[in-house]
Formats: structure tokens, C-alpha cells, sequence
């Protein structure tokens, strides 16, 4: 790490930044709820909160994109297509996690055979300030993910929070770009010192309280609650700190032989079928493409969609070939551990926590995991 | 001890194969949370719970579970559910066990989150506070200060309809700042009225949870993903989101429990039981009419009689 920029400085440099290029980063949209926006005034930026709900995905493959417009006028058909990236772009304050689902999405965004285009346009025009995490909360388990609170993959810029600074590490050729900035001041060795002790304790911390969970959730009774929940019978017991990971090896494998098996029956249970879990993940890219039209005159729309709603798979005979959750959990959980490994050698998930954080009623997916390698 | 209670009628019922599966609450995998679970044998009821935290209404699972005979855990709130999914005919008599809890009123997890700075990494319940503890810090908040706000305004705790009440009826009584977000809601200007529910509904990132939290949203096909007619359409347009928020609302009136499982559904955590709460209070007030109190009287929306004011209609 050899630069640093002073708190004090940030608005002047976030300013700066507005002038020359469309920033983004997370604002607090009302307590407790925040989201990446494009940022009009420096101090609208946030960063304080460890993820916003939504993740930096939106900012590359948004939730409703307009791909092209069309008007019937006289005879004439006219089809324009939507405005493309015109400024360069930074993001700023995206935690590695979701950098990490960035480079996941690029395998199939910009994989060898087809390149999406409004995917492409705006990757390409995008340098990514990646902030990392002091603080890894405990529904976290990116280390398990291979990933880590501290994790540079996919970042231009890279930012330690020091306290009164921020630690920079200009790391790509977009982040050297940085280097001129009047605002970077050089690192002395405390700041090093400091940035190095920081990552270490997050680490640990992240490695440390990834759970352990014991016994299998549903199928199997608990005479005692699993190990990681904090008993509210028993009292204060602390969760169990154990350096572990989650048994994430050759979950692929694991899951080939059991897509017809009973275990599904009972795993999707809980689920009400909304679609906070695939909406908020950081890697779910499924979308569904649709035309808004009135009269004359229409517009082609890619929209988010979700596998565990039930029009998702639903075809116009009225047939539906997921009929039931069960087919829609097993498919959730099948994409992320069986087919994307498959496919591109990686799992799709970076253990951000958002599924587990905010499922309605706990559907807890290091659960789901732990469980599919007990089966 | 209610959770003793539970979990010996739980037992008892599928023990004599009276029911298929009992549904009720287990011990979450967070603190402040319990999580659903879906007991066949009595050895699985052994892990059925109760305590503060448990905020789901389990009446939405009945759709779900249509074909088999369900025991289910309700607060008053969910059993007024179960009687009005009763009215509209959504299962077979004799269908569904009611294990009937007299209510504590539940907490609000994330109003306890936000008073303290830091996360909370375990949570217990001792008498009338709520024990929070984290990295750095161990604090005690009075349980009465931190409950949802549907639940403040409850003076149906007590399941009025239950097979099995496994405790003592409560007092019923509305805490004093009941109601006070429909009491604020009427005090403001239609504009005000407007950007308040503007503001709310533009967090919305359609995922749909308060609807499928909802026992009463069984809908086959609900109306947003109607294709032919397609009443609206799938982005993120104000419109649409306003659109579907007024419509899920009015589908609700008369028919909602006022059990709040919508709104602590939203990952948004945008506020939906003032305008379901504005709405029942208007069908109480015209009709005199509560959902889910009397199992005989259908909701006033979907019935009419001869005597009905018509001069509306023209």
C-alpha cells in the first residue's frame, strides 16, 4: 500500500471525481435500507454500511434495461436502439464480495461465444473502487467462497478503511490512472502497518465465524439446537468458533446423483417462493425480456427475473415444468452449486450473506449446503 | 410453559395420526429469529419453539400444504387468517388443527438492531427484556419498547378460534401508541398522503415477499403476472410499483389480519400495514365488520344483499 487519502479530503476527491466522470456508490435510502445510485452531490455517498441490499451487480446488469425503442409511423417502422455508455464511469465502495460476482457474471456476460452488449459497454467503461471489509458480519462467509474481506480480484482501486484515511492500493491499469490525483498522499509504514493488522483480524474473523453447522437441518431431529445458533432456551451460549469452512468441495459432485431424490421434498419446505433471495444475490443474472408497447409505438425491456417464481418456467401451452418449489429450490440451488461450476469452473456463489440475511423466514443456505453434503 | 404445550399437542396429534404434519416454529439460524417447521413425527415436534421471535404467520403455508391435514401454530392474529381463508373456502372442515398460542405480541428484529451500534451476535429473552450481545457491547432493552407496530394495536391475542389453546386467554388491550402510523397517515394532506406512499413504494424491487407472506395472496395467478391482460408491466417504473402496491392493498380489504407478516417481509423494509390498516379500519367503521372474529360473517367486499345501498351504481 503506498497511498493514502485523508478523510477530510474525501468530499473534495468524491467532487472531483462528479465532475469528470458518473459516480456511484451506495446512499441510505432510509434507515437501514441503502443502495448504489448515481451520486449528484458528494455528500449523498455512505460509507458506512457494510453491503447495500442491492447488489453492485444493478450497476452493470440493472434490474429493468431498455434495449430498444420502436414507432410505427405511417407505414414506416422505426427501431432505435437505447443510448449507449457516453462517460467513463467509477463505482465506488463495492465490497469485494460483490467484485468478486462481477467476475463471475463476466464468464457469461463476456464469455467466449457471446458477448452481451449492454453488459459489455458499461464493464468496459467502469473503474471499480473496491472498499475492504473491517467488519464481516456474521452471515459472511465469502473465505469458504474463495473470496476473503480482504480479496483485490476484479477491484481497479482498492480501499482500507485506516480510520482517519483510507488506505489506496491502485492496482489496474484503470486504477494507475488514479495516480496523478492531487488528493493521494504516499502511505508512511503505520498506515502499512495498520492496513496489514486490519486485513489479518477481518480474515480471521470471517474464517473464524463461518459456522459449522451440525447435523442436517430438516431431515434429521435435533435433540440440542444446531451448533451455530445462539440458544435463546440455554441462554447466552456462545456460537461455536471453530476455524472452519464451509464443506464446499466437490459440492458439484455431490449434487449429480440426488436431482430426483426426496431430499428436495423436505429442503424447499420453508420457502414461500418470493424472490428476495435471487433478486438480492449478488451473481443470480436470470433475466426475461418483454415488450412494452401502446398503440404504435413500444420498447423492448430486459427485466430481473427469478427461478423460484413460478412464471419463470411456465410455457404457453400452460404447461409448467417446475410445477412446485420443489423443482424451483432445487434449481436455485443447482445453478449456483452444479451447472455454473460445470460450465465455467466456478460456483456462484460469494457467500455475501444478503440470501440468508434477509429471507423471510430463514431459509439459510450454508444450512442447504451442509445438508447436501450429509445427504 | 407454552413452548412445553406445543410441542405435547404436537406430539399428541401426530402420535395419533391426526394430522399429516404440524406446523409451527423452530429455533432460527440467526439471533432474534425462529424459522418454520414442518414436524411429521413426534420426534421432529421436539424441536417446535415459542418465543418472541416468532414474527411469520404460518396460515400462508396452508396453500402449500392443500392436500394434507395440517396442525398450526397460530398467535391471533394468524388464526383470524386461517377463519377467513376458511370463509373463502380454501380447505376441507376438520383440514386443519389449530394449535392456538395466547400471544406475547412479537418483537421487531430490526428495530433492536438499530438501537444498538455494532451487530448483534446473540439474543435471549429474560422476562420482560430482550438480551443482546455483540462484539463489544451486552445490553438489556425492555421487551414492550421494541415490538412491531401491528402488534402494539392487537386485542386479539388470544386465537378466538382455536381446536387446541395450550395457554391461558390474555388481557386484550392496544398499547397507547396504537395505530398512531394510520392516526399520522389521516392527519396528512392528500399531496402529503402521496409522496409518503411515493416515497415507500420507490423502494420497491418487486420480489414479491409481502405477497407470498401473505396467507390471503393464494391467488392461482396474481394479477402482476397476468399476461392476457397484462395490467402492468415488469420494471421498475414509479407507476407500476405504485400500481401494484394500491392494488395488493385493496385486495386486502376485509380480509387482512392486521398480523404485519407483509411488512416484515420487505428486504426494503417498506411500510405496507398503514394502508391495509387504514383499510380494515374503514370496513370496521362502515360495516362493522373484523376479519377472522366471527367464522360465519363473510367479508362485506364479496357478499351483497338486497337492501345494499345501490345509488352509487349508475
Amino acid at each position: 500500500m503506498k497511498w493514502k487519502l485523508d478523510k477530510k479530503d474525501l468530499r473534495s476527491f468524491l467532487q472531483g471525481l462528479i465532475e469528470k466522470v458518473d459516480l456511484y456508490a451506495p446512499v441510505k435510502l432510509s434507515e437501514g435500507v441503502f443502495s448504489y445510485k448515481k451520486i449528484e452531490q458528494a455528500e449523498e455517498v455512505d460509507l458506512t454500511h457494510p453491503n447495500p441490499q442491492k447488489p453492485v451487480k444493478d450497476l452493470f446488469f440493472p434490474q429493468s434495461e431498455v434495449m430498444f425503442r420502436y414507432e410505427k409511423v405511417g407505414k414506416e417502422h422505426q427501431v432505435v436502439s437505447a443510448e449507449g455508455v457516453k462517460k467513463e464511469r467509477v463505482v465506488l465502495g463495492a465490497r469485494p464480495c460483490d467484485v468478486q460476482a462481477i467476475s463471475i457474471l463476466d464468464e457469461l456476460f463476456l464469455g467466449r461465444d457471446t458477448i452481451d452488449e449492454f453488459y459489455s459497454q458499461k464493464r468496459k467503461a467502469t473503474t471499480i473502487i473496491c472498499l475492504g471489509c473491517n467488519q464481516p458480519r456474521s452471515t459472511c462467509f465469502c473465505s469458504s467462497m474463495s473470496g476473503g474481506p480482504f480479496i483485490r480480484t476484479g477491484s481497479d482501486l482498492f480501499l482500507i478503511d485506516l480510520g482517519e484515511a483510507y488506505g489506496v492500493e491502485c492496482l489496474s491499469e484503470k486504477g494507475k490512472a488514479f495516480l496523478g490525483n492531487k488528493f493521494l498522499k504516499e502511505a508512511d509504514g503505520n498506515d502499512s502497518k495498520r492496513a496489514k493488522e486490519l486485513e489479518e483480524k477481518a480474515t480471521q474473523k470471517v474464517n473464524l465465524s463461518t459456522p459449522r453447522p451440525e447435523g442436517r437441518g430438516l431431515l434429521k431431529v435435533h435433540p440440542e439446537p444446531h451448533a451455530f445458533t445462539p440458544s435463546l432456551k440455554t441462554g447466552l451460549r456462545a456460537p461455536e468458533r471453530v476455524n472452519s469452512f464451509l464443506p464446499i468441495e466437490n459440492i458439484e459432485k455431490k449434487l449429480d446423483p440426488i436431482i430426483e431424490s426426496p431430499f428436495w421434498d423436505r429442503l424447499h419446505e420453508k420457502c414461500v417462493g418470493c424472490g428476495v433471495c435471487t433478486l438480492l444475490c449478488p451473481t443470480c443474472h436470470c433475466f426475461d425480456i418483454v415488450d412494452e408497447a401502446l398503440n404504435n409505438r413500444g420498447q423492448r425491456v430486459r427485466n430481473w427475473d427469478s427461478c423460484l417464481f413460478p412464471l419463470y418456467s411456465l410455457e404457453t401451452s400452460g404447461h409448467n415444468p417446475r410445477p412446485t418449489g420443489r423443482e424451483r429450490t432445487r434449481q436455485r440451488i443447482m445453478h449456483k452449486f452444479n451447472y455454473y461450476p460445470k460450465i465455467f469452473n466456478r460456483i456462484a456463489c460469494v457467500g455475501c450473506g444478503r440470501c440468508v440475511a434477509y429471507c423471510p423466514v430463514n431459509f439459510d443456505i450454508r444450512q442447504a449446503i451442509k445438508d447436501i453434503q450429509d445427504y | 410453559m407454552l413452548q412445553q404445550k406445543i410441542r405435547e399437542t404436537a406430539k399428541e396429534l401426530l402420535a395419533k395420526k391426526a394430522v399429516d404434519l404440524v406446523i409451527g416454529f423452530a429455533e432460527g439460524t440467526l439471533p432474534l429469529r425462529a424459522t418454520p417447521i414442518f414436524a411429521r413425527t413426534p420426534e421432529e415436534a421436539d424441536r417446535l419453539i415459542w418465543n418472541s421471535f416468532c414474527e411469520n404467520n404460518l396460515a400462508t403455508y396452508l396453500r402449500k400444504f392443500s392436500k394434507f391435514r395440517v396442525g398450526l401454530v397460530v398467535k391471533g392474529c394468524d388464526a383470524r387468517s386461517v377463519t377467513a381463508l376458511s370463509l373463502e373456502k380454501r380447505f376441507q372442515p376438520g383440514q386443519i388443527v389449530l394449535i392456538g398460542v395466547p400471544c406475547q405480541r412479537m418483537v421487531d428484529r430490526r428495530k433492536i438492531q438499530k438501537a444498538v451500534k455494532g451487530e448483534i451476535l446473540q439474543a435471549r429473552e429474560d422476562g420482560d427484556f430482550i438480551v443482546v450481545k455483540g462484539e463489544q457491547f451486552e445490553v438489556s432493552l425492555k421487551r414492550d419498547d421494541f415490538l412491531y407496530q401491528s402488534c402494539m394495536a392487537c386485542i386479539h391475542r388470544t386465537p378466538v378460534k382455536a381446536d387446541r389453546l395450550v395457554g391461558d386467554p390474555v388481557e386484550e388491550f392496544a398499547f397507547e401508541e396504537a395505530n398512531h402510523e394510520i392516526k399520522e397517515f389521516e392527519k396528512m394532506s392528500p399531496e402529503e398522503r402521496w409522496r409518503f406512499f411515493e416515497k415507500e413504494t420507490s423502494r420497491c424491487i418487486r420480489c414479491y415477499a409481502c405477497r407470498e407472506a401473505c396467507p390471503m395472496c393464494f391467488c392461482a395467478e396474481c394479477f402482476v403476472d397476468s399476461s392476457s391482460p397484462k395490467w402492468l408491466e415488469k420494471g421498475l417504473t414509479s407507476s407500476d410499483l405504485q400500481f401494484y402496491h394500491v392494488i395488493r392493498a385493496y385486495h386486502q380489504t376485509g380480509r387482512c389480519s392486521e398480523c404485519g407478516a407483509c411488512e416484515r417481509a420487505c428486504p426494503m423494509e417498506i411500510r405496507l400495514t398503514y394502508l391495509t390498516g387504514k383499510l380494515n379500519q374503514d370496513v370496521k367503521e362502515l360495516y362493522g365488520f373484523e376479519t377472522g372474529i366471527d367464522p360465519e360473517a363473510p367479508p362485506p367486499l364479496s357478499t351483497f344483499g338486497t337492501e345494499d345501498w345501490q345509488e352509487f351504481i349508475k
